[in-house]
């Protein structure tokens, strides 16, 4: 054992140790910055750990618990410059209620570590393990305000049902364990290959995995918790929740379904199409009736996981890299989203009511801009980024047959149209409302967050660079 | 080839750059000082758009069927999409026609528009260009890109400067166009791999297909298409739209926006499905001649103008779809004159009402009465546009709908019978509305009260007729144009592409 053997994992080490320090610091109350430029420089750093690591090291000494592959690495990478940018939207606000405390950034660290093991798993047990770490720094998230009543039910909600999905996804894991005799996902996908087995105990397994990952992204039917916790969480948490995690989600349902469980595939295609279909119909249809943005995006979040779930079945490269460019693309509208209303927000005028956003187009047009480019690129309209990570699905889709499923999806995203359209409408077509208090931005990150909303257009106009770079990782990793 | 390379492309993205260029310079309202700058910038950004357009038409050959100007780059090379730019005879006509429209467009909003001037300006710029891209698009994705996108534009145009009922107007146009072009997208994914992973139109063009996928993407494509026409019965959102739009959103729509539909037949279905677009020619067929008979009839008992205009295009375009569809050189190139004509009357009687309402604020027939008294230059404009409409001959509309009734005759002389009563109708609706608003005593005070067109939308009107009258009189340069690129077309058209 020589030290080359721990280069794969040197980001994940270095995140523990600045993680942990910024703790204690922030116990003691010497936290410079209270932990925000500590953590960004954290993240920095683990970006440019894992650019040097990248393709180094041997698997001596991970063999079989930890994949380092371009897949992963590209996810990570992903998953740093989301916390980033969900850092400098949040901090404003974070300062103004009182939570820019180092023990957020601490809290937000190890979820980006947990996010980083379960990108990287190759083993049931590694799997869990960073699916737990990512939980439990989520659930002490959202109850950071503690005197909020809301929040800590939320976090309540939060905490039980997903303990009760880890726990459904531990017991899939053990009769997975126990039908093949390994927790390392290509040891499973050796054994189970070409044998018939018992396949009712392995359809078994199968069912109690997908309920537990389903959970996990927040599709239908396992969808209960994401309005209540979206709503309920500090918006600068939902934005926290609503981003990064997805990508982690993202890799778990590659590892485990694609790496593991590939003789499966039948079996899950049916299950992720049923739940595909569900999230649409349950997240476009719901998303309507809500008078509140962030429930509101809530649900859309649950149709758009929908989506992805249409591109990993379709189970060829095309549909794996359609699968990661629309995760990555969600994760980018959704930073966009939830910073603008991290924005709008001040200290005694939460901007989370849809009529907050009456008339911003005559108080802030530039604002309203951005918000408009990022609602016409969650409904999948042309030249936005969201247009192309539906098109890519479809085509996927098409591709491999699936053309009813095509023609379902894309009969949903229309009534999906209705609810993004309807915040146009509020920011352009409507006049500001008397009586309700004026929006007053507040963030610091307002370069930023233009920069971000841009994005959405511009990767939009010219997106063959995230997608080659989605098709090449996902062709190296399989 | 290579000296052609950039006048498609600037006809699309001048406008566009020139529309950020005045969302950039446009402040907050009440900055009147500002107003006037971004008007003229607007208006300096139209001018060159269709200035730079006008190389189309004089450079263009047409003694050939083939795609000209053509521009050729990757775009998606991992999905073979590329941005691909061409034009025909077909298409040619209306790059130069919206471009003309977009000028006259921001003269009329000129004094007109107060609110948030610039974002007016802008959303019609960058909307010309976006519409320029859908005719001049040869790549699948590229069209649907264009296709969608330009629907942005006209949703906030009718829900920001609309009417009373904005919302839901602009609401209801958005989601029904989308809804046709969605399943588009599925049509488009299907034909990419059938062809074995092309989405250049022309490569779809020669595509073999079994009947049954035909009739399938016949139906997806019908509904895209049909939806933006608009045919009967898919036509209500049509009604809604225009009444509320401002009078430049009016415009643009009539004279622009409903012709993409129809220029969809042409470029898809027609070249792409000819075996099924003749097995379902009567669907098409029966839908244009109740949009000719029935909307004349409902045109007839509308009480509000720009209702009614609404209706007369709904007519109008069901010509248009009738004569592509009798699949002879008459019928196509009637539809496409038509198209064009239409594009100039339509647009004209709207911007005729948008006067009458900028003054009076009231649509409503009843409430006028003898405006010749008080307006006599308008009323005599008004009058030409109005016969214009009701298709007499030396004006355009005559021309167009006289070469489809030749060649529906050709096919069948019921159809041609049925389609030649909308010069019935046509005059009766159209005439008698003029009739009612325009003589007679004067109505009331308000109308006492009227002051006749100024200069500048003398000039608008002026110009749009010099179009009509010229196309009425001599159309030959115009069907010059399209004639081979039809011909060429519908001999592909009467080829079989069902598999062996």
């Amino acid at each position: 054992m020589t030290l080359i053997d721990f280069y794969p994992i040197v980001p994940e080490i270095f995140v523990l140790v600045m993680a942990s320090l910024i703790l204690i610091l922030a116990a003691a109350d010497k936290c410079p910055s209270h932990g925000y430029v500590p953590a960004m420089l954290t993240l920095a750093g683990a970006a440019v750990l894992t650019v040097l690591f990248a393709g180094l090291g041997t698997d001596a000494l991970v063999r079989g618990l930890f994949i380092a592959d371009p897949m992963g690495d590209v996810l990570k990478l992903a998953t740093y410059v989301a916390a980033m940018a969900c850092f400098a939207y949040s901090r404003a606000y974070l300062r103004e209620h009182g939570m820019l405390r180092g023990e957020y950034f601490a809290l937000a660290l190890f979820a980006v570590l947990g996010m980083m093991v379960m990108i990287s798993a190759a083993s049931l047990l590694t799997l869990y393990l960073g699916l737990e770490l990512l939980s439990l720094s989520l659930y002490t998230l959202v109850a950071l305000q503690r005197d909020s009543a809301r929040a800590s039910e939320a976090a309540m909600k939060y905490f039980i049902l997903g303990a009760l999905a880890s726990g459904l996804l531990l017991y899939g894991m053990s009769l997975l364990y126990g039908a093949t005799g390994s927790l390392e996902l290509a040891a499973i996908a050796q054994a189970l290959h070409g044998q018939s087995g018992n396949t009712m105990l392995l359809t078994f397994a199968l069912v109690f995995i997908v309920a537990g990952i389903g959970f996990k992204l927040g599709v239908a039917p396992f969808h209960m918790w994401v309005p209540d916790v979206y709503q309920g969480a500090p918006t600068a948490v939902t934005l926290f929740i609503a981003s990064a995690p997805k990508l982690a989600a993202f890799a778990i349902v590659m590892r485990m379904l694609v790496l593991g469980l590939p003789s499966l595939m039948a079996d899950w295609q049916m299950m992720l199409a049923v739940m595909a279909v569900a999230s649409l119909a349950i997240g476009n249809l719901a998303a309507i009736m809500q008078t509140n943005i962030k429930r509101m995006l809530a649900y859309s979040t649950i149709s758009h996981m929908g989506f992805l779930l249409l591109g990993v079945l379709a189970a060829s490269i095309a549909g794996f890299a359609a699968g990661m460019f629309y995760v990555i693309s969600y994760v980018i509208m959704t930073l966009a989203g939830f910073g603008l209303i991290l924005h709008l927000s001040s200290k005694d005028n939460e901007a989370d009511t849809l009529d907050a956003f009456r008339g911003l187009n005559t108080t802030h047009p530039w604002l309203a801009a951005l918000m408009a480019i990022v609602m016409l690129s969650m409904a999948g309209l042309p030249p936005f980024l969201g247009f192309y990570a539906k098109f890519f699905v479809l085509q996927a889709l098409v591709g491999g047959g699936w053309i009813t499923l095509a023609v379902v999806a894309v009969l949903f995203s229309l009534i999906g149209a209705y609810y993004y359209l309807r915040v146009i409408k509020l920011m352009y077509f409507d006049a500001p409302v008397e009586g309700v208090p004026q929006i007053a931005p507040s963030g610091d990150a307002a370069g930023l967050l233009s920069a971000n909303g841009l994005a959405v257009l511009g990767l939009g106009i010219l997106p063959q660079g995230l997608l080659t770079v989605c098709v090449v990782a996902v062709q190296a990793s399989l | 080839m290579f000296e052609s390379i950039g006048i498609l492309s600037l006809t699309i993205w001048l406008p566009i750059v020139a529309g950020l260029l005045v969302l950039a310079t446009g402040g907050k309202d009440g900055a009147s000082g500002g107003v006037d700058g971004q008007r003229t910038l607007a208006l300096l950004g139209a001018a060159l758009g269709f200035i730079v357009s006008l190389p189309l038409w004089t450079g263009f050959d047409s003694t050939t069927a083939a795609m000209q100007f053509v521009e050729y780059a990757d775009w998606i090379p991992l999905f073979n999409v590329h941005y691909a730019l061409g034009v025909d005879g077909i298409s040619m006509p209306f790059v130069v026609l919206n471009s003309f429209i977009t000028v006259l467009v921001v003269l009329a909003g000129w004094a007109v528009i107060k609110t948030k001037v610039a974002q007016y300006m802008a959303a019609f710029l960058i909307q010309s260009g976006l519409i320029n891209g859908v005719f001049a698009s040869l790549d699948g994705v590229l069209f649907y890109v264009f296709f969608e996108a330009m629907l942005i534009p006209l949703y906030l145009i009718i829900g920001i400067w609309g009417g009373p009922n904005r919302v839901y107007a602009a609401i209801k146009f958005f989601l029904y166009t989308l809804l046709g072009s969605l399943l588009m997208l599925v049509a488009m994914l299907y034909l990419f791999f059938v062809s074995g992973g092309s989405f250049d139109i022309l490569v779809w063009h020669k595509v073999p297909l079994a009947m049954g996928a035909q009739m399938l993407l016949f139906v997806a494509f019908f509904f895209a298409f049909a939806v933006k026409v608009p045919m009967w019965p898919v036509h209500t959102w049509l009604p809604d739209a225009h009444v509320e739009a401002p009078t430049g959103g009016s415009v643009v729509l009539a004279a622009i926006t409903l012709k993409v539909g129809a220029y969809g037949f042409l470029r898809f279905t027609l070249p792409i499905l000819p075996d099924a677009s003749h097995e379902l020619s009567w669907l098409i067929i029966t839908l244009s001649l109740i949009a000719v008979v029935y909307i004349g009839l409902v045109a007839l008992v509308q009480t509000d103008m720009k209702k009614l205009i609404a209706y007369s295009s709904i007519a109008h375009m069901g010509f248009v779809t009738l004569g592509f569809f009798m699949f002879n050189s008459w019928g196509v190139e009637g539809g496409l004159v038509q198209m064009i004509s239409h594009g100039f009357i339509s647009g004209a009687l709207f911007l005729c009402i948008g006067v009458l309402y900028d003054r009076m604020h009231s649509r409503n027939i009843a409430d006028y009465g003898g405006v010749a008294n008080t307006m006599p230059r308008f009323a005599a404009l008004f009058m030409f546009f109005a016969m214009a409409n009701a298709g007499l001959p030396a004006t355009s509309g005559f021309v167009g709908e006289f070469m489809v009734i030749l060649g529906a005759i050709q096919v069948n002389f019921w159809y041609a019978f049925l389609a030649a009563l909308t010069l019935i109708f046509g005059a009766a609706y159209t005439l008698w509305m003029y009739k009612r608003v325009v003589f007679g005593p004067v109505a009331n005070d308000r109308v006492a009260a009227l002051t006749d067109i100024d200069a500048r939308e003398f000039l608008i009107l002026a110009t749009l007729a010099v179009c009509v009258l010229a196309m009425g009189v001599y159309p030959f340069p115009v069907t010059e144009v399209m004639h081979v690129s039809v011909s060429n077309l519908l001999e592909h058209v009467a080829h079989s592409k069902l598999l062996p």
